[in-house]
Parts: C-alpha cells; sequence; structure tokens
C-alpha cells in the first residue's frame, strides 16, 4: 500500500523535486550576498558621496579621494600606513615563512616526536589574536616584563629597552609577535608541500649531486611551487589587513607616534572616528577601503595568475 | 658517520630550540597565573614559590566567566551550525547538477576567500543597524556564516564531486528525493570534509575579536575576547588576575585541541592547501 503511494508520488515527486532543488543554493547565496558581497560592493558607492555622521549626503565624485590624497593628515598618514604593511609583510616573509619552512624541512627529516613538535608549533595559533598581543604586552614590559627581566640576568642590560615604547622597535616587535603566532600554521602548509614531492625525484637530484642547500633551492623549492604562493598570497593579505595586534598593544592610534599604525588601524580610526572625527570621515573610510581593497585584490590575482601559468607550460 | 650524526644534532638543536620558544610564553602565561602578584613583579623568571589560585578566585569575583563562555559558545555554534548546513546544500547543487550558472556560482564563492570583509565594515555597520541587529549576537553569526562559506563550498565542493555517482543513483531509483538522498546517504559519507570545515571556522570564530568588538556592546552579551579587553582596561596592576585570564580564555580551545589535535592540524591545513 505505502509502497504503491510512493511509486505514484515519485512521478509528481519528480517533477517537484526538479525546481525544489534549485532552492537548494538560496540561504547560501543570500547570506554570503547580503554580508559580505554587498558591504564591500558598497564601499564603492560611499566613497563616491558626501557623508554627515551616519547620514549619506550627496554625490561628490571623487572628493572623499582627492582629501584622502591631498589633505593633511589623510595623506600623511596614508602613506605612512602604507609603508608600515609593506614592512610588516617584508618580516613576516624573512622570518615567519623562513622559521616555517626551516621547522617543516626539520621534521620532514623524519626527527623523532614529529607530533610532539608539530603541536608545541602549532599551538599558538590556537589563541585568540587579542590574547597574544596582551599576552606578549605583559612580556615586553619594559619595567617588570620577562623579556627584559632575563636580558638584565644574563648581563645585556644595555639590550633591555621600551620594545613597544620606542619608535624604532615597537613594529618590529609586533611583526615577529605575529610571527610567533602564525609560524606552525604556515609550517604545516609547507611541510605538506615538501610531503607531496615525490621520493624518486629527490632521489635522482641526490645522484646528480645536488646535496645541502644546493638541492633546496634548485629541486626542493621549484617542486613545491604551489604551497609556497599560497604561502605568500595569504601572508600578503594577512600583513595588508593585520589590525588586531596593534589595535590590543598600541592602540588605534598606532603609537607611540603613529609608528606602529597599519592601514587597518587607520582605516578604523577614520571610519569609527576615535581621533580627528570631523565631517566625512565615513567617505573617507570607504575611499581608504576601496585603495586597501584594490591593492589587495590586484596583487593577489597578480599572484595567482603568475602560478596558473606556470602550471600551464 | 660523524657527519651524519652532526646534521642530526643540527636538526634536534632547531626543533628543540624553536619549540622551547613556541612554548615559553604560554607556559609563562600559565606558571604566572598561579604566582602571588608580588613574585610577578620581584621574581619575574622564578617559579612560585607556592601555587596560588588566589587570582582566579578574583578573576571570577570581577567577571562573570561562565556568561562570557556561554555567549561565546551560542555564537560559535550557531555559525558552525549554519555554515554547514547551508554550504552542505549549495555544494551539493554545485557538484551534482550541471545547469549553466553551475560554474560561475562556484566562482562567486570562490572570490569571496580573497575579499578582506573587514574593508566592509562601514556598509556593514549601517546594514547592522537598518536590520536591529546591533548588540545582537545574530549580527556577528551572520558576519560568520557569510565569511565562512566561501572555503566551506571550496571543500565540500570538492568532496562532493570525489563521490562516486553510482549510490545516487541507486538511491533515486528507490524512490528517494534529493534532500533525503543527501541527509541520509551523502552527508554520513562526508562527516572528515564537514569536520575539516567545522574545524576551520571553529578556530576562527571562538577567538573572533574585530566584529563583536564593533557590533556587541551590552556587557552581559560579550564574548570572550572582548572580556580580556575589558579586564586589560581594570587590573593594569594585578598582573597575576591579567595572566590568570588569558589563561582561562585560551583553555577551552586548548582543551578541545588536545582531544583532536591531528584533526585540527589536519584540517586547517587542507583548508589553505586545496
Amino acid at each position: 500500500m505505502g509502497k504503491a503511494n510512493n511509486d505514484s508520488l515519485d512521478i509528481r515527486g519528480g517533477m517537484r523535486k526538479k525546481w525544489l532543488v534549485h532552492l537548494f543554493p538560496l540561504p547560501a547565496v543570500a547570506i554570503y550576498t547580503i554580508f559580505i558581497v554587498y558591504p564591500i560592493l558598497a564601499a564603492f558607492t560611499y566613497s563616491l558621496f558626501e557623508w554627515k555622521g551616519l547620514v549619506m549626503g550627496g554625490f561628490n565624485q571623487f572628493e572623499n579621494y582627492k582629501r584622502l590624497f591631498m589633505e593633511e593628515p589623510y595623506n600623511t598618514m596614508f602613506w605612512n600606513a602604507l609603508s608600515h604593511n609593506v614592512y610588516y609583510f617584508v618580516i613576516e616573509m624573512l622570518v615567519q615563512n623562513t622559521i616555517a619552512f626551516a621547522l617543516a624541512y626539520v621534521i620532514y627529516k623524519k626527527i623523532k616526536g614529529v607530533s610532539f613538535f608539530k603541536v608545541a608549533y602549532f599551538l599558538p595559533r590556537l589563541l585568540s589574536i587579542i590574547v597574544v598581543g596582551f599576552l606578549w604586552k605583559l612580556i615586553l614590559n619594559p619595567n617588570i616584563g620577562v623579556l627584559n627581566a632575563t636580558l638584565r640576568a644574563v648581563g645585556l642590560d644595555s639590550w633591555a629597552t621600551a620594545w613597544l615604547g620606542n619608535p624604532d622597535t615597537a613594529l618590529t616587535a609586533i611583526a615577529l609577535i605575529n610571527s610567533w603566532f602564525a609560524i606552525g600554521f604556515y609550517m604545516l602548509i609547507l611541510l605538506a608541500g615538501l610531503q607531496s614531492i615525490s621520493v624518486e625525484v629527490l632521489e635522482a637530484a641526490k645522484l646528480d649531486g645536488a646535496t645541502g642547500l644546493k638541492l633546496i633551492r634548485s629541486v626542493v623549492l621549484p617542486m613545491m611551487f604551489q604551497p609556497l604562493v599560497i604561502v605568500i598570497v595569504m601572508t600578503f593579505i594577512q600583513s595588508f589587513e593585520a589590525f588586531e595586534l596593534v589595535f590590543a598593544m598600541q592602540g588605534s592610534m598606532g603609537e607611540p607616534y603613529y609608528s606602529t599604525d597599519l592601514l587597518a588601524v587607520f582605516f578604523y580610526r577614520t571610519a569609527f572616528g576615535t581621533s580627528g572625527g570631523d565631517a566625512g570621515s565615513l567617505g573617507i573610510g570607504s575611499a581608504l577601503a576601496v585603495v586597501m581593497f584594490v591593492i589587495i585584490a590586484t596583487i593577489s590575482a597578480l599572484f595567482m595568475r603568475y602560478v596558473n601559468k606556470r602550471e600551464q607550460t | 658517520m660523524s657527519m651524519k650524526m652532526m646534521r642530526r644534532s643540527l636538526l634536534y638543536t632547531a626543533a628543540i630550540g624553536y619549540a622551547l620558544l613556541s612554548l615559553f610564553p604560554l607556559a609563562l602565561m600559565l606558571i604566572s597565573s598561579l604566582k602571588p602578584n608580588i613574585e610577578i613583579l620581584t621574581k619575574p623568571l622564578e617559579l612560585p614559590s607556592k601555587l596560588t589560585f588566589v587570582s582566579y578566585e578574583k578573576l571570577f569575583l570581577e567577571l562573570d566567566y561562565a556568561k562570557y563562555v556561554f555567549n561565546s559558545a551560542y555564537i560559535s555554534i550557531m555559525s558552525l551550525l549554519l555554515v554547514i548546513v547551508f554550504s552542505v546544500m549549495v555544494s551539493y547543487y554545485i557538484a551534482r547538477f550541471q545547469f549553466k550558472w553551475n560554474g560561475l556560482l562556484f566562482f562567486y564563492f570562490l572570490i569571496g576567500m580573497m575579499l578582506p570583509i573587514k574593508l566592509g565594515l562601514v556598509p556593514l555597520f549601517l546594514l547592522i543597524q537598518d536590520l536591529n541587529l546591533v548588540d545582537s549576537p545574530w549580527s556577528v553569526i551572520l558576519i560568520h556564516v557569510g565569511s565562512g562559506l566561501p572555503m566551506a563550498v571550496l571543500i565540500l565542493a570538492g568532496f562532493f564531486r570525489t563521490l562516486p555517482k553510482e549510490l545516487e543513483e541507486a538511491a533515486k531509483i528507490d524512490g528517494c528525493t534529493n534532500a533525503g538522498l543527501l541527509m541520509k546517504i551523502l552527508v554520513p559519507l562526508m562527516k572528515p570534509a564537514i569536520g575539516t570545515v567545522t574545524i576551520i571556522n571553529f578556530i576562527g570564530v571562538w577567538n573572533e575579536f574585530f566584529f563583536p568588538m564593533i557590533f556587541i556592546q551590552t556587557e552581559g552579551k560579550k564574548t570572550i575576547p572582548l572580556a580580556m579587553q575589558q579586564l586589560f582596561g581594570e587590573f593594569t596592576t594585578d598582573w597575576s588576575v591579567l595572566f590568570a585570564g588569558l589563561t582561562l580564555s585560551s583553555l577551552p580551545m586548548i582543551l578541545i585541541f588536545a582531544f583532536a589535535s591531528r584533526q585540527f592540524m589536519d584540517g586547517l591545513t587542507a583548508g589553505a592547501v586545496k
């Protein structure tokens, strides 16, 4: 009885499910469009309008961009912050990714205790980045922080400094703290890349006399080209939207004297006006968001295109 | 042979050296939280003369820790649930039905991996305000769901394609609807991929600071990272309480990690390498 019903329903059910299935993507598309795609597209529109507080005024063409690039203090702050983001990216590439690769290589060499080392390297990545910032703020405290206490204990008193209060060291310190946080994650990606290289190829290269650094440079790195580019692109995006560490440790002014200011911090400050919150900040904030978006999207896309081209040849 | 020994010991020196550097701040955080405050100031490098939980007592007096855990858990679980259900539905559609716009739909989600949603903050703020969601956990949940979807779709659609179609065809002959097929046959097979999506999103959502900071204002609705911000605004001299707060805020994630460290590490890299 039930069986017969099901069979007869199946014909109509077949009709029904044909259009019902088109509803499957609906919730995902709706939420993604409304809360991700729309706000980013809307930032483009917003940047072309005048703003009075939270109220949109009239269309004013590229006035916000003009002010961002021509008017004090916005223009100085923009170039200042941009140069810091570039510096941040360079430090992450040189320190974080080099160490991550070295550690991946060490683990790849099948030392004992691999799972312990993986966990040890990865553990900091589990913390909230805001917790990381606060923890290191305590460690780097000039008077009672552990770093300076250690330096004094080993007789390097002259090295002890106000790491975060000194404009010469603050940004580097923050970039290195981010490296500490992220190294385990990048190490795992690079390790997966290393493990995907075929053993035969490596053996053949060794027979040809390639060893040590030469082996790494001329055989290993080219063969893990794809994970390398993923690491570079992720590092790049992450460096250009970095916000939390500076906000937690140096506040929304990128102290001392804007020496740790980053584009995202400048953006937050401009849009939500904790300083210089004059009329039109939402417009300038949106213009800045668009400029940051263009920088991030263009450079990531260039990297990705380069990879695709290389893979096709 | 001795050359080889030297190389081995170099490898171990590097491995152990960095492990110490990686773990030291975490150990310091835990140990300092169990130290009397005066010893943090006078003997920062020494182990505590006696273990004390005074800092935790003070912390619990000051902060309603259970409430922050509940708020964080509520936001995380809701976000994860919706990301998983919605991404399974759309990925199934993308991977299994050959319509013209499928490729486009997949691409539409893929570009989301490159969109830093922080940059949409101004329109997002006005949108959340118009939707009357300011100070509601749903402001943060909906943003998390939206930003979690692209990676989830990438992983799940890739996984759907690896499942043999014969299974579904057999089920369809038996009169199974698409929804029934998805729930009863495909989802159980997809546990590993769903696990990956869960882990990637869980770490991000649980630790998220930026959007909760913008949208959650009422004390009673704050998440753990927001509570830390508040704690550091109040207790600037009592460092043992600060360390206790940091330790306690990291504890839930570290405990969960302890039970599934392999899945965590594999899951996060799977997401990145895909």
